[in-house]
Parts: structure tokens; sequence; C-alpha cells
């Protein structure tokens, strides 16, 4: 029993404990699936409303594409970070993993990775479906460049957010109304790229936005690695 | 702490004296502007309402990083005085600039930075306020609240440059380009005179109403403490 | 094992713990008994590291808290009410995923060892969601032992289960107690409570308000006993 221990936060001992966290994530959606179903189910309804809601003839489509695809993946985001943080809390697994001897800076990481791989799945699936509905080539590798960044912004702040939310006693509406009026220049920047790729602008033309979309994600994950002990300890 | 301090009387009796006398340089000593005539004044209070929703927000952020280093929930009671101020200062700067707007641009709101700006700022105060009553342990409610008032802290100003670059490169529909035009003025001396103090007065307001919001909850602290040992 | 002293817990202007004091030697089974809102859960939250004490010293396993709550993280296993369990993972990926966490060695004969010793070897491969309520109590505690923890806080781990149950949780308890292992255990069932632990303590008002030894109490008296201490008496 008195066996020697090594020192608790060693960095190999972090990556493990987010790589863990992630897979365990994984593994449990690719069995359930409630979470990616619920997500791209509602994806498509969305996506389906805006058609009869706009009007989505091939004029309107220029211009509107890119603002119901990031409505699409902000709506869907949003049950999907809630679920995945639901999870946690539900049967006390949120206290099982701040028991366990790693940094709590790892649970936040592990989340953010699980919730980008579901993110980037429901996207992988709803893009293709939208440029074969709308017969729009949505594969453009600067669509796809703006779809990272976005969501990597997106989901750094979400995954804070959620842990936040679930922990409130109107969970299931708090998310969205703390989430949304804070992604605000990620919605501007990342509508507004992939417009300007879909419309073959040049990319100088859109390197503000890109760059906004870079300081966003460099910044709030910073800020969520910095704060996220206080979210999760009393 | 019970009894209120005679420098907090005092800047009482400096609020209401020097409201009024902002109210007359602004609405009588100012000179009535050419184009715009009566309307222009409202900008005097339009700029000091906005003025002290900044400082509320700034000092909202500056409570919110204390209260996470030091964990003394006298800085919680110091961040919900400084949001609600902030919440309605800047509620009145966004009713008086769409008073101005109406006739400077002929509509009531536009998509203009700053106004855009304080709107977010606003739904971000009363997501704020919800998640603060969601939450029953106080030193849980605390920290999300802090840690909340952090992050939209860094939002804001991000917004703020995001719609200033979407304004900036998108065609407009109404106002802007020519707004700057219709809405611009060259301030002379005497309209100087009244815009100063004007945003002086509100900042003894500011400072007068944020001491009695700060009084206030430690007060009601303190009845919590006292309902707390009689029912023991 | 577990050593505090003048704990005060607050939440907000409320006061749970006022000044707790308690000491706990190795290989000792604790009994935490005490009236629903005594802060008995308050208490085990703040040996268990899920919370900090207002005030007060805490040493868990020679380690000092809030300070070095990592190190007795790595000494500990907790058993909650709620199992602390993926209900969308087997039995067996349940284990490995906290074994990692605790970065325990040769992991996958220290699950086959655990699933022996909680009796569900037969159902490794099923997902938990497909437990009973005491399988997956169960579960919680190869969870919690994992990574042999020398402390063990067990929080009303009874809560929910039938009287078979119960006796099968109580046998999987001794044997995670007979190896040396330091026990607290809250509860507010006294029979149940009597038979395991070997100190009984009584929680009340936020300190520890009586303390008796298995030995010193005659069979059958801890409800005399319990009374007593929450009536004021020490005894």
């Amino acid at each position: 029993m008195a066996e020697k221990q090594a020192p608790v936060a060693k960095s190999s001992n972090f990556i493990k404990a987010v790589f863990a966290i992630a897979w365990k994530d994984l593994a449990a959606e690719l069995r359930s699936r409630e979470l990616l179903s619920a997500m791209l189910v509602f994806g498509m309804l969305v996506i389906l409303i805006f058609n009869f809601a706009l009007k989505l003839d091939a004029k309107t489509r220029i211009t509107a594409t890119s603002g119901i695809l990031w409505v699409t993946f902000t709506f869907a985001g949003t049950l999907g970070l809630n679920r995945s943080m639901a999870v946690e809390k539900d049967r006390g697994c949120l206290d099982g993993l701040l028991l366990a001897p790693v940094d709590r800076s790892s649970i936040y990481f592990g989340k953010l990775l699980s919730n980008l791989a579901f993110m980037f799945i429901v996207e992988a699936i709803v893009l293709p479906l939208y440029s074969l509905l709308y017969n729009v080539n949505l594969f453009n590798p600067g669509l796809l460049l703006v779809i990272l960044l976005g969501s990597v912004g997106y989901i750094a702040i979400g995954t804070l957010l959620s842990a936040m939310a679930v922990q409130t006693r109107t969970r299931d509406v708090m998310l969205p109304i703390l989430l949304f009026p804070v992604i605000i220049p990620v919605v501007v920047a990342a509508v507004e790229a992939s417009g300007g790729y879909l419309q073959g602008m040049d990319i100088s033309e859109l390197r503000y936005w890109i760059n906004l979309l870079l300081v966003y994600d460099v910044i709030f994950i910073a800020i969520a690695f910095m704060v996220f002990d206080y979210v999760v300890e009393e | 702490m019970n009894k209120k301090p005679v420098i907090l009387l005092v800047l009482d009796i400096l609020s209401l004296v020097f409201l009024a006398v902002a109210a007359y340089l602004a609405l009588s000593y100012a000179p009535m502007e050419a184009t715009m005539g009566n309307v222009q004044k409202v900008f005097y209070f339009h700029v000091a309402n906005a003025w002290v929703g900044m400082l509320g927000f700034i000092s909202a952020g500056v409570a919110g990083i204390a209260y996470l280093r030091s964990g003394n929930p006298k800085w919680d009671i110091v961040e919900v005085a400084a949001v609600e101020i902030s919440l309605v200062f800047f509620l009145i700067a966004i009713l008086l600039g769409s008073i101005w707007a109406r006739p400077a641009w002929n509509t009531w709101w536009t998509w203009e930075p700053r106004l855009t700006t304080a709107a977010i700022t606003e739904m971000i105060y009363l997501a704020y306020f919800m998640l603060r009553n969601g939450i029953e342990d106080p030193n849980r409610r605390a920290r999300f609240s802090a840690v909340y008032t952090l992050v939209g802290a860094v939002s804001v100003p991000i917004t703020f440059m995001a719609i200033r670059l979407f304004r900036t490169i998108h065609p407009v529909v109404i106002g802007s380009q020519s707004a700057q035009a219709q809405g611009g003025f060259n301030m002379s001396p005497d309209m100087e005179v009244a815009f100063f103090f004007s945003l002086f007065t509100f900042t003894i307001i500011f400072a007068d109403l944020f001491w009695h919001r700060i009084r206030l909850g430690n007060l009601a602290n303190k009845t919590e403490e006292l309902k707390l040992k009689v029912m023991e | 094992m577990i050593e505090v002293r003048k704990l005060v817990k607050r939440f907000g202007l409320k006061t749970v713990l006022r000044g707790l004091d308690f000491q706990v030697e190795q290989g000792e089974f604790v009994a935490l008994l005490g009236p629903n809102g005594a802060g008995k859960t308050t208490f085990l939250r703040i040996l268990a590291t899920l919370s900090r004490p207002s005030l007060g010293e805490i040493r868990v396993a020679g380690f000092g808290l809030p300070h070095q709550a990592a190190q007795v993280r790595q000494k500990l296993g907790v058993v909650s009410h709620m199992p602390l369990l993926y209900g969308d993972l087997t039995a067996e990926e349940n284990l490995r995923f906290f074994g990692q966490m605790y970065n325990v060695n040769v992991l996958n004969q220290r699950i086959g060892e655990v699933l022996d010793l909680v009796g569900l070897t037969s159902r490794r491969r099923d997902l938990v969601r497909t437990f009973s309520r005491g399988m997956q109590q169960r579960l919680a505690i190869g969870r919690a032992v994992l990574h042999d923890p020398e402390v063990m806080l067990f929080d009303e781990p009874h809560t929910g289960l039938d009287q078979d149950a119960c006796d099968m949780l109580d046998k999987v308890l001794r044997d995670v107690a007979a190896r040396g292992r330091t026990v607290v255990m809250t509860s507010h069932d006294l029979a149940r409570v009597e038979d395991l632990a070997t100190r009984y303590d009584v929680l009340s008002k936020g300190i520890i308000s009586a303390t008796s030894k298995k030995s010193e109490l005659k069979s059958g008296n801890i409800l005399t006993f319990y009374k007593k201490a929450l009536a004021g008496e020490n005894g």
C-alpha cells in the first residue's frame, strides 16, 4: 500500500486524462447515439424550416446559405452541449471526475474534445446533405477552415457555460441564454467568412474575419482554462 | 455601517444640485444646434448615460475578477451593484439614442456598432440575472456570476469590433455613412461646457448610486444574518 | 489517518459545521450518524475534497486540505448514494476509464480482481444502464477501490436498495474494510451500521456530539446511545 506515488500533476497524466474523458464520451455516444441523432434531426428540421420560411430559390440561396448553415450549427450545438454535460451531472459522474487525482482543466479539455468531435460529425453530415438538396458546392477548403475555427470558438465557450448551466435550477433553458449573447462575434465572423468563400471572394478580403475567429478562439480557450476550476469546484 | 455616512449625504445633495445645473446648461445655456434643433439636446444626456453604463460595466468586470481571486463575498455585492446600475443606464442611453435617431436618421433603431453592442450588453446582463436566480447556494451563485461577468467583459469588446467590421464592409441600407454626416456636428465652446458638465454630473450620480446600492446589499445581508440567528 | 480540527463550513450566511473535531485511526470503521440536515454529507464532501472548508485544519492520509487535495485524492476511495458511473458504458469500460483517471498500473489485471471482489465478473460486458440499483452500487464500490485507496468514504451507500441488495453490499463493504483500510460511512440505518462499524460518532448541530467504540457498547444498545447523543447528554 505504501508504494511510491508519482507526482500527481505530470503532463503525461494530464494528456492521458484528457483523452480518457474524450474517449469515454465517444464510446458511450457511439453506442447510444442519443446526442448525435438529436443534433442531426434537429439540424435537418432547422434547414427544412428555413426552406419554407425564406423560400430558398436559386437567387436567395447564394446569400442565405452561410447564414442558414451557422444558425443550424449553433442551434444543434446547444442541444449537444447540454446533453453532454447533463450526462456528467445526472448520475453524479461530475463528482466522480472531480474525485480523480487529475487537474481540473483536463476535465475541461476532455469535454472540449468530445463536444468538438460531436459538432464535427454533425457538420460532416449536414454539409453534404445541404449540398445535395440545394445543389450548392460546399466543398471549399476556405469554408472548411472557417467551420473549423468557428466550431472551436463556439465549443470552447459553450463547454464552459454548459458546465455552469447544468448546475442551475433552470438548466434546460439556461445554456442558450448564457451562450448566445457572448458568441455573437463568432456568428458574425463565421457567417461573413463562409459567405465570402462561397461567393468566391479572395482570401485577402476575408482575412479580417479569419483573424477575428482566431483571436476569439485563443482568448476564450485561455479564459475557460483559467476559470473552469471555479465552475466545477465548491 | 448602519448609520448613513456624511460623505454619502453630501454626494446625494451634489447629485441633485448638479443634475439641475446640467439640465439648465443643456437645455437653456447651450445654444440651439443649427440643423437639428431641440432634438440635439438629447445628446448631452445620451452620452453621459452611456458613460455611466460603461463605468458600471468595467466596475462589474473588476469586481468579478476580485471575487474569483479573493473569494470575499463583498465583491459579489459590488458586482451586482455595478451590473444593476449599468443595466439601467445603458437602457436609458439606448432609449435616448432612439429618440435622437428618429429625427436624425429617420429611424428608431439602426444597427450601429455602439448601439448594437449596448443592446447585446443588456442581453448579457439579463442572462446574468437569470443565472443568479437559478442558483440557491450563495457561494456557487457568486462564483458563477463572477465567471459570467468575466466572460461578458471580454466578449463585449470583441463583439464591438466584429460589428464595426461588419458595418464597414457592408453596403449601408439606412444611415451610417450618410448618417455620420447627418448626425454629426461641431461643438461650440458653450456646448462643450454643457457636455462636459453633464459627463461630470453623471459620474457623481454613478458614484452616489453605486455606494447606495452596495450599502443596500450589505444591509440585506445583515438582515438575512439576523433572521437566521432568530430562527435558530 | 484522518484528523480534523475546528472545522467550520458556511454556505453564504448559513453555518452548517461549527468547529467540528474528528479523529480516525488507521483501520477503524467509523459510522457517522445523525439526523437529516445535520451536515453529514457536507462533512463527507469536505473530506472527499469536493467542497472546501471555510475554516479549520484537515489532514487526510498525511496530507493537508484543501492545499494538497490532489495527493489526498490519490489515497481516497469514495462511494456516494449516486453511483458515479456512466450508464452507456459497460462495467469493464467504466472501470477502465476510472483506472486511467487514477493512473492505475497493470489495469487489466486490476479490473479483473475488482470485478471478482464485487461479484460482477459475469456481467462485465453489460451496460451499466441495464444493472439493478444494487449491482450499480457494488460496481461503484469497485470503482472506488480500483486504485487501492487507504481511506474510504461511504455516503449513505444503502439508499434505495432492497434487503437482499443491502446484504450483498454489506458483504462487499466488509471485504473492503478487512484489508486494513480506514472507513468513514454516513448512515441513518442504525441496525445495519451497528454490525459493520467499529466506532459510532454522532454528528448533530454542526459538531460531533458523541462518540463510542463498539466494544464500549452492549449489543443492541446503539439506539439508546444515539438518542442520548441527540438529546445532548454526551454518552
